[in-house]
């Protein structure tokens, strides 16, 4: 970070290998990193239950246990291992796929496997990917939405500080970040759907119909982007104002820079380094927000998978969610890295 | 049965619920009803219950139900919630069935696969009946009572088909000697010696010991045949093979489902099911409230699981479009339970005075009120049931419905405890309800000088805590609250696991009073051997006046629902035999 | 060292004469800045930052602007710039009187627009912190680049050619590489010589530095300093350099002026301020100066007290709580506010004290222990 004194060109070091060896490096503490999140997640589904005395083989039966059943139960998930044992068998089921057998009664899940649902005889990866994809145009399209209009808020506002508007969008906000999506969500599908009825509000597959589909993601989109618009309008008038206040915006003026050049170039740019950098985690991080937005919506998404899971007590689905979650926060923190260093010509890949 | 939606999320609902309501009554200005209500009207409040509305044999259409509750299990032998009970008459058919008419006639039971009910010898230990002809599988294939034996056989692979009611293994198989399909070394996998199959039509069953309710363990779902060259064991429920009306088009656990029709299906060997809908669609949803306002707005038919339409509809169901709406009986009893193992409720004058000092109307308010909460009940035998006296009062609560504040002081004197006492209320942390009614509870106990402290306990862990006698003596729960709904409508379904001192388990216990009464015990004993059901009746009039004089258990209310019926329904009634749901095989849209 | 071809860019509309505004007689000076007030409305009040200020200047001429800190010296060079107008986002709006006319032309009164297009062009400014100045996440070359091409209708790559001249005139070395350099793999004084380049770029008439020099080490100062000094020769440019420090400006200085307090107390030819300073105030500036044979820091007879306040300025003169011979002037000092008279040829100062106190007090008080 710190000015670099001598002569000479610093960046030339940063030259394509020593990115590829940065980015090498870092997927090596992904791995690692995901490995403890696994080890985890996977101690307190199946060794926590055990330190307070119950079968964690109830909870992989839906309701109540006859003995036979939980017996069974144990043998197939092979629960009476010990948890080193269960551990390195759930890892070479994700690498190499596994069976999960109980005498004649042998179910294949095949690599990589996420575990298995006993609660609905499914194969956990199947339904991640059945899911995955409604999430992230969940995320996508409410992503679009937020950035657009948190930061577009964000700057008018610090534009117009201290006026009416001003004070008017940051009341808004301040609702947009306390209100639950629950609330925003009901109260949209009252007005939208079932007061005006202009669209039917229920999820429809991109394949089945386009104009469905995004009548389906609407609403879900607005509700999960109002949250964090109004959390990036905030984030974005304080930098905003910050920025302005800065030294080079001034030496921007100074040149003779008309004020829409000053603002949209000078002071933009580096209103947009954290908010990219917040984007990016925000982003690995939805599954908070997208568990709300699709219980409420009910689409079939990770979250609500999430939610249901929950509610069944379907141990090896919520780890599943689990792990995809905690990829895709370490991926995010990853990519946000290496855009920063992109963005941010002041910080050096090390 | 068990009841699977909790009513958490009607109160998570919070605040929303009001503004939704609002703004949403205010934007529909006098629309209700919904889009589909074109030709349709709505035949009036309570119009399905006990009776038919809209009764029609139009066929065609498609029936839409939505949930927030996918089944346990699809598999008929692996299914225990009580919508799917109802629902897998759609794909399945059993020896003896339900009676496709409203209200208390639906228990009687009809033959379904069999030609008649069982012809019943030796002193009601064999059970012989007669298939029909013509019975076909969803592929042609014919159904035999050897598929019947199969399909019965998946319930003794606990370890493989796991979940659903075990009655039949228990009862044709008390010794556990029989090892399940998976395991069977014959090689057509029927070496269950209590079930005889001597020729395809016919199918004897061998009972070591007589059950008057042994035809009613049949007519549950678990009873259905399963034909051995399709079993797909643990997967079953993804895709049951049907011998019923309709087909599994396509299944997406938590998502959707479709049934089309079986061609193969023959309306002439089937006189329980209408079958009217071309099509029936599940759609699962997580949104309850939402849920309660698609089915207002027509665009679903009725919800899947029947628990009631929740508190942010209520009103504008219970209001302009109250001629949708019925309020059935569920079958259901929501009460307190004394333990007698835990000091002073050993005795039965303390168990008397918490009875006589519990404010009955208040309760009900906590449970919802008359409609969404159900009846105050007198005693502990709900009316669905054969046996149940309505008027049977003993502790005057329809009378005295505030509570009887003397009357409890005497019986604290009697206890010896006459300023009252100490003790801990046990109830589950996710049923806010039921939290409700604890610390109502709670409230009027204090005017006698009881003193009770809430246990919320972890409401997922019940047969762990509650369940378990050792540790309810350990934490001193001298009151529990609980609710019961049986799994098959008689008696000894609702009533032996809760008082019989037989059941009492280790684990997973019912009986929490820990009640061991050598006469209630008897008093079953004698009800099985009844091989009429009337006779029956008598017996468990009787066990449910003993259970009152024992002073065991302070019943709250016997409970109602709220359920949303589309104007789109023909042919709907509620049927006790389904707690108080419609009887799904006979609805038809249209 | 006159290799760059040094031609006066933007004839036409841009140096179009100003018309005189009405009741403002339009000068003869290059600059003239006449009775300027920069007000700013705080929440504690009226910040007066400069309260009257005038003076004037020859083109190829330098002015140095002394004082300490918060006596108006910045505002007044952002006043010329017109940059307080543009809008202080977050700060108060500044309230401006008075006139500064640049070359025939009076810029508070003119369209904000055409003061933009002077800006940069005509006049050019180099600020304090070279680091802050400069935009992070822009090269040193686009951000000259860009100073360029807003005044010239050029390719990119003729204002990168263009860029790299300048780089290489302020003594950058490798400029054609260092012109894809980010701001932070420059040293301190690297940047204000890329400053420096930025602000000629476009061969100003004005150069304002405002403490070019006071966030670089010693050795650079002086090589920064010599740059402006030798860079104003070749450009010909009128300088106006704005420090603390007496010592840099009485070298580079044609014309001295002395701020305290948003006005000026002594103006008048470097020589003349330097050695005969007229002014308490300059004085007492003249004894906190660092002399060649004493460490930097060692400050013999610093100012006692600390700055006034701009919004309850103290009464008559504002530097009367601080000065040592305010009992002299027979309550004048503490009543009447002393106006700025003639105390020599082209030099001025504010002070009651008589000519003869003055005198006495200079030659036998201060020169002495100097
Ligand atoms: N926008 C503004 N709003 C309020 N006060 C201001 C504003 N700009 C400047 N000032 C005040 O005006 C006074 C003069 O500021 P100025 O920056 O001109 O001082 P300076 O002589 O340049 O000092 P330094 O040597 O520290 O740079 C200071 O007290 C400053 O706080
Ligand atoms: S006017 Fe008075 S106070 Fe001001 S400088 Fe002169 S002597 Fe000092
Ligand atoms: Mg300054």
């Amino acid at each position: 970070m710190a000015a670099c004194g001598g002569p000479g060109n610093p960046r030339a070091a940063a030259g394509p290998s020593t990115v590829l060896a940065y980015i090498i490096r870092r997927l090596f503490a992904v791995v690692v990193m995901l490995l403890v999140i696994t080890l985890v997640t996977f101690g307190i589904f199946f060794l926590i239950p055990k330190w307070v005395g119950v079968d964690p083989a109830t909870y992989f039966i839906g309701k109540q246990a006859d003995p036979a059943s939980l017996e069974g139960i144990r043998k197939k998930m092979g629960l009476d291992d010990p948890i080193l044992v269960q551990f390195g068998k759930f890892l070479w089921g994700l690498v190499a796929g596994r069976d999960y057998a109980n005498g004649t009664d042998v179910t294949h899940c095949s690599a990589p496997c996420f575990g298995y649902s006993f609660r609905n005889e499914q194969a956990i990866w199947p339904v991640l990917t059945d899911r995955l994809p409604v999430t992230m145009q969940l995320a996508a399209g409410a992503c679009v939405i937020w950035v657009v209009v948190g930061v577009g808020t964000g700057v008018v506002s610090a534009l117009k500080r201290g006026s009416a508007l001003d004070r008017t969008l940051m009341t808004v906000a301040l609702a947009g970040v306390s209100l639950p999506i629950y609330f925003t969500g009901m109260i949209a599908l009252a007005v939208v759907v079932y007061g005006l009825g202009w669209i039917d509000g229920q999820y429809v597959p991109f394949g089945e119909s386009a104009s469905g589909w995004f009548g389906g993601m609407l609403l879900p989109w607005v509700t999960l982007a109002f949250l964090y618009a109004a959390m990036y309008a905030r984030m974005t008038r304080a930098t905003m104002l910050e920025i302005m206040g800065e030294d080079y915006i001034r030496t921007a003026r100074a040149k003779g820079l008309r004020e829409p050049v000053v603002i949209g170039k000078h002071a933009m740019r580096s209103t947009m380094t954290p908010v990219l950098t917040i984007l990016g985690m925000d982003l690995g991080a939805l599954v908070g927000g997208a568990i709300l937005t699709e219980t409420t919506f009910s689409l079939p998404g990770i979250g609500q998978a999430a939610v249901k899971a929950i509610s069944d007590k379907d141990f090896p689905l919520i780890l599943g969610v689990t792990l995809i979650a905690a990829v895709a926060v370490v991926v995010a923190n990853l990519l946000v890295d290496l855009l920063y260093a992109v963005v941010d010509p002041r910080v050096r890949l090390s | 049965m068990t009841s699977p939606r909790s009513s958490r999320r009607r109160l998570a609902a919070g605040t929303a619920v009001v503004v939704v309501a609002l703004l949403s009554t205010a934007a529909c200005g006098g629309g209700g009803g919904g889009k589909s209500d074109g030709n349709a009207k709505a035949p009036g409040f309570n119009a399905a219950v006990n009776k038919v509305a809209n009764a029609s044999d139009k066929k065609g259409g498609t029936l839409k139900f939505i949930g927030t509750q996918d089944a346990d299990s699809w598999d008929p032998q692996r299914g225990y919630y009580g919508f799917m009970w109802d629902f897998a008459r759609y794909y399945t058919r059993q020896l003896v069935s339900f009676t496709p008419e409203p209200g208390l006639a639906s228990t009687t039971l009809k033959p379904d696969l069999a030609t008649g009910l069982a012809k019943v010898e030796d002193g009601g230990k064999t059970y012989t009946y007669t298939l029909k002809d013509g019975l076909k599988w969803e592929d042609g294939s014919p159904l035999t009572s050897k598929d019947v034996k199969y399909g019965i056989e998946r319930i003794w692979a606990q370890d493989v088909i796991s979940g659903g009611p075990i009655y039949l293994q228990q009862v044709l198989d008390p010794k556990g000697e029989y090892k399940g399909p998976y395991k069977d070394t014959s090689a057509d996998k029927l070496g269950l010696k209590s079930i005889e199959t001597p020729d395809d039509k016919t199918i004897v069953f061998r009972l070591p010991k007589p059950n008057s309710d042994f035809e009613q363990m049949l007519a549950m779902p678990s009873g259905s045949p399963v034909p051995a060259a399709k079993d797909t064991a643990a997967k079953y429920g993804l895709k049951p093979f049907s011998s019923g009306p309709y087909k599994f088009q396509s299944y997406t656990p938590n998502k959707s489902m479709v049934l089309v029709r079986n061609t193969n299906w023959s309306a002439s060997t089937d006189d329980l099911r209408k079958a009217l809908p071309d099509k029936i669609t599940v759609t699962l949803t997580t949104n309850a409230d939402d849920m309660d306002k698609r089915l207002i707005n027509g665009d679903y038919d009725l919800d899947l699981n029947a628990t009631g339409v929740g508190q942010a509809a209520r009103a504008e169901v219970l209001g302009k479009n109250k001629a949708n709406a019925d309020n059935p009986d569920t079958g259901f009893i929501r009460y307190a339970v004394f333990p007698t193992t835990v000091k002073p409720m050993d005795n039965i004058h303390c168990r008397k005075a918490v009875i006589l000092a519990a404010d009955h109307k208040s309760l009900q308010t906590a449970r919802g009120g008359p409609q969404a909460g159900g009846a105050i009940a007198p005693n502990m035998l709900p009316l669905g049931i054969k046996g149940a006296d309505g008027k049977y009062d003993p502790y005057n609560v329809l009378k005295d419905t505030t509570g009887n504040v003397e009357e409890a002081k005497k019986e604290l004197k009697a206890c010896g405890q006459p300023d009252g006492f100490k003790t801990t209320i046990a109830v589950r942390n996710n049923k806010p309800i039921e939290i409700a009614t604890a610390e109502s509870l709670q409230e009027s106990l204090k005017k006698v000088g009881i003193t009770t402290e809430l246990d919320e306990f972890d409401g997922a862990q019940t047969s762990g805590i509650i369940g378990a006698p050792k540790t309810v003596k350990s934490k001193g729960y001298g009151i529990i609250i609980m609710g019961w709904g049986a799994d098959f409508p008689s008696g000894q379904g609702f009533l032996q696991p809760l008082v019989d001192s037989r059941f009492i388990l280790e684990s997973g216990n019912n009986n929490f009073a820990e009640i061991k009464d050598k006469a209630i015990d008897g008093l079953f004993d004698q009800a099985l051997t009844q091989t009429d059901a009337n006779a029956a009746a008598e017996v468990y009039k009787q066990i449910n006046q003993k259970v009152s004089e024992g002073a065991y258990y302070l019943p709250f209310t016997f409970e109602k629902n709220i359920i949303w019926r589309s104007s789109r329904l023909t042919n709907v009634y509620t049927a006790d035999a389904y707690n108080g749901r419609y009887d799904y095989a006979s609805l038809g849209v249209q | 060292m006159t290799d760059l071809p040094i031609q006066k860019s933007g004839t036409g509309a841009d140096s179009a004469p100003n018309e005189p505004v009405a009741g403002k007689a339009k000068p003869t000076a290059f600059l003239e800045v006449r009775d300027l007030k920069v007000h700013f409305p705080t929440d504690d009040g009226l910040v007066k930052s400069v309260d009257g200020l005038s003076f004037q200047l020859e083109k190829g001429k330098t002015l140095g602007i002394v004082g300490e800190s918060g006596s108006g010296k910045s505002v007044t060079s952002l006043a010329i710039m017109g940059l307080h107008r543009a809008g202080q986002y977050g700060r108060s709006k500044a309230r401006m009187s008075g006139e500064i006319w640049l070359e025939g032309r009076e810029l508070i009164s003119a369209d904000p627009d055409e003061v933009r297009r002077l800006r940069g062009k005509d006049v050019a400014m180099i600020f304090q912190d070279p680091l802050s100045a400069m935009h992070p996440y822009f090269t040193v070359g686009a951000q000259i680049v860009e100073a360029y091409r807003v005044h010239h209708d050029v390719s990119k790559a003729v204002a990168r050619k263009r860029a790299i001249e300048m780089l290489d005139r302020v003594g950058i070395p490798q400029p054609d590489k260092r012109v894809d350099d980010y701001p932070h793999q420059f040293s301190g004084g690297m940047r204000q010589r890329a400053m420096i380049a930025m602000a000629l770029s476009n061969n100003p008439d004005l150069l304002i530095a405002d403490e070019p020099t006071t966030a670089l080490d010693v050795t650079v100062q002086a090589q920064i300093l010599d740059l402006i000094r030798d860079l104003q020769k070749e450009f010909g440019s009128a300088v106006i350099i704005i420090t603390h420090d007496l010592g840099v400006v009485a070298e580079l200085a044609d014309d001295i002026l002395v701020m305290y307090g948003g006005r000026c107390v002594e103006r008048g030819p470097a020589d003349k301020v330097f050695y005969e300073p007229q002014h308490p105030y300059t004085w007492g500036l003249l004894g906190s100066m660092p002399r060649l044979d004493r460490e930097r820091t060692e400050r013999l007879n610093p100012v006692k007290g600390s700055p006034p306040s701009l919004i309850n300025v103290p009464s008559g003169c504002a530097f009367h709580p601080r000065c040592p011979y305010a009992e002299l002037t027979g309550g004048a000092s503490t009543t009447v506010v002393p106006e700025l008279s003639e105390v020599g040829s082209r030099h001025h100062a504010a002070c009651h004290l008589s000519a003869a106190d003055r005198e006495r007090i200079w030659t036998e008080e201060i020169a002495p222990k100097l």
